[in-house]
């Protein structure tokens, strides 16, 4: 019975861009993320007016968003919600940019892009997911396994 | 992987010590998650380097809890703390905390200024040149066409790529920090030709003649193409360096918006074709009279009270042109009791404004200028503010979010008007 539930509904290829492996629930968003004024560092919560995760935390969740937007202390502001223990356990993106890169790579959190389909499309926020930054794979159920 | 030069594999193995070594890990890391297959040497580095607040030294407490600890474990991304000399590449502090001078009204502790002046001193003896600004094109740094920098300040990065020409990512603390030890960056993005063509077109068809039009125009285009490039044609005249100082900070804020083509203008669009070059014309943006009091009316979404107590002008950095406009605008008028104005600038174009007596003019009618920083970058607005405002969409954008208050988007007429009389009387003719 359990080999049934925990049996992933998906598996996403794409380009590992920071490795190791992580696992959390997604926080899905379709609107790009601006770091510095569009998230407080000491909680992760999204604060950028207007913005649908408004109020909401990626603190512990694995961030699956298009990409990174607005200031230049897009990486310094998630790097220091890593100090503050507020940061994503891991994200994916579809948009490359030097901002969602650099981040990734200061937090050390495990991170891939250009999948095989659109995350955004194929997962859901609450969704379980493993991210292998190592191997460039995704790992989707629909609740935590086991 | 990102192949090394002879000269950067030796950078690597240490040979120009523990620091360089760190940087060139960082950056290799850094060029691996981009998919950059080799480096650019950069001259031309601006950023914030290991300036950070107490919390952030404090938990660094291990490791000294020092600038020199900050500069290891935070900006190199190091697992250990590394002696750090003074920088190699030509280095530039972009803008800080508070005002030198001014702190106190800026509601600063003596803590957090004894922690700014610690900072300032490091920065100094690292050989980093104190610009303290977001302009650092009005201050002593203006790159030349085709020069590969390496900036951060997504302002100052999409001035630098449109209307100067040079070459920059928007890049990110870290990255400038590391840059400015190793002199190099990743050869990605914005310093390579084929990344700087156009890929949608924006249709002017109102009349953007002035900056409260510009930087609406610019706000548009950066939710429009949001981190692509824009090429714009149409009915934009009276082009001048702080109209598109206006356009670029809007464009990068409500997109991401790193350079932008306006055809016949900016120096990379003599024509539509030498714009986009081969890529593909994507989709094709018009703004017209509703596109702009849409944005208008996006602006102005977070104002709701009309009683103004706070009125900020300075985002980007205001140009001694700037200044003296306000100066004309406010001379023999006096600030409401019930407002407050601060203007934002440079030490640089302070220095000159002292000169002009524009320091002394706003001081005579109750403002403040003020250098180094800005009220989004300190969270500093005067005590009980609940209403601002700004003649920046990028400031709209950020500052009422940030601190949770409402704010108005206007002209600089608008702003000064509002300074003085404790109302906002602003309205899209």
């Amino acid at each position: 019975m359990s080999d049934v539930l925990d049996k992933p509904r998906l598996v996403i290829r794409g380009r590992a861009v920071v490795p190791g492996i992580a696992e959390g629930e997604a926080l899905v968003t379709r609107e790009t993320i601006s770091g510095w004024g569009g998230v407080n560092p000491m909680t992760g919560t999204v604060i950028e007016s207007r913005h649908e995760l408004r109020g909401q935390s990626f603190a512990g969740k694995v961030l699956v968003f298009p990409g990174a937007k607005g200031s230049s202390g897009w990486s310094s502001i998630f790097h220091m919600s890593k100090l503050r223990g507020a940061s994503p356990v891991a994200m994916v993106f579809n948009i490359m940019t030097t901002k969602a890169a650099l981040g990734a790579v200061v937090m050390r959190t495990p991170t891939v892009t250009e999948c095989d389909q659109d995350p955004l499309d194929a997962i859901r926020t609450g969704d379980w997911l493993r991210v292998d930054g190592d191997a460039g794979t995704i790992t989707v159920w629909d609740r935590k396994p086991g | 992987m990102v192949m090394l030069t002879d000269a950067e594999q030796a950078m690597l193995d240490g040979a120009s010590g523990a620091a360089t070594q760190k940087a060139m890990e960082l950056l290799i890391r850094y060029a691996d998650a981009l998919g950059a297959e080799r480096f650019v040497e950069t001259n031309n580095v601006a950023g914030v380097p290991g300036s950070a607040p107490q919390w952030v030294k404090d938990y660094y407490a291990a490791d000294g809890g020092d600038y020199r600890a900050v500069f290891s474990r935070f900006d190199l991304d190091s697992d250990e703390v590394v002696h750090v000399p003074r920088m190699n590449a030509f280095s530039c502090h972009l803008q800080g905390g508070m005002d030198p001078m001014l702190w106190q009204e800026q509601g600063m502790t003596a803590e957090a200024h004894d922690n700014f002046v610690s900072d300032e001193a490091e920065v100094a003896a690292h050989g980093i040149q104190i610009l303290k600004t977001c302009t650092p094109y009005l201050a002593g740094n203006v790159p030349v066409m085709g020069e590969h920098c390496a900036w951060m300040e997504s302002s100052a990065v999409v001035f630098a790529n449109s209307v100067i020409g040079a070459r920059t990512n928007c890049e990110g603390r870290e990255s400038t920090s590391a840059a400015m030890l190793a002199k190099r960056i990743p050869d990605w993005g914005f310093h390579r030709d084929d990344f700087r063509k156009g890929q949608h077109s924006v249709d002017v068809q109102v009349p953007v003649d002035s900056i409260f039009e510009w930087g609406m125009l610019g706000y548009f285009v950066g939710d429009a193409v949001q981190d692509t490039i824009p090429v714009i044609t149409g009915d934009i005249s009276e082009a001048s360096l702080i109209r598109h100082k206006h356009f670029g900070a809007a464009a990068a804020s409500s997109g991401g918006v790193e350079m932008y083509h306006m055809v016949g203008i900016t120096p990379e669009a003599p024509s539509v074709e030498v714009a986009f070059g081969d890529a593909p014309k994507g989709e094709r943006f018009v703004y017209d009279a509703a596109a702009r009091r849409r944005i208008y009316e996006t602006l102005n979404s977070v104002g709701a009270s009309e009683d103004v107590d706070y009125v900020m002008l300075g985002c980007p950095h205001y140009s001694i042109e700037q200044i003296a406009q306000v100066c004309a605008l406010i001379e023999g008028r006096k600030v409401s009791p019930n407002s407050a104005l601060w203007v934002f600038t440079s030490r640089a174009v302070k220095a000159t404004a002292d000169a002009n007596g524009y320091t002394k003019i706003l001081r005579d009618a109750g403002a403040y200028l003020m250098t180094d920083t800005c009220s989004a970058i300190s969270q500093a607005v005067p005590k009980g503010t609940r209403v601002a405002a700004l003649d920046s969409a990028k400031q709209v954008h950020y500052l009422p979010a940030m601190m949770g208050i409402e704010g108005w988007y206007g002209t600089t007429a608008d702003c000064v008007e509002a300074a003085c009389t404790g109302k906002w009387k602003g309205r899209l003719a």
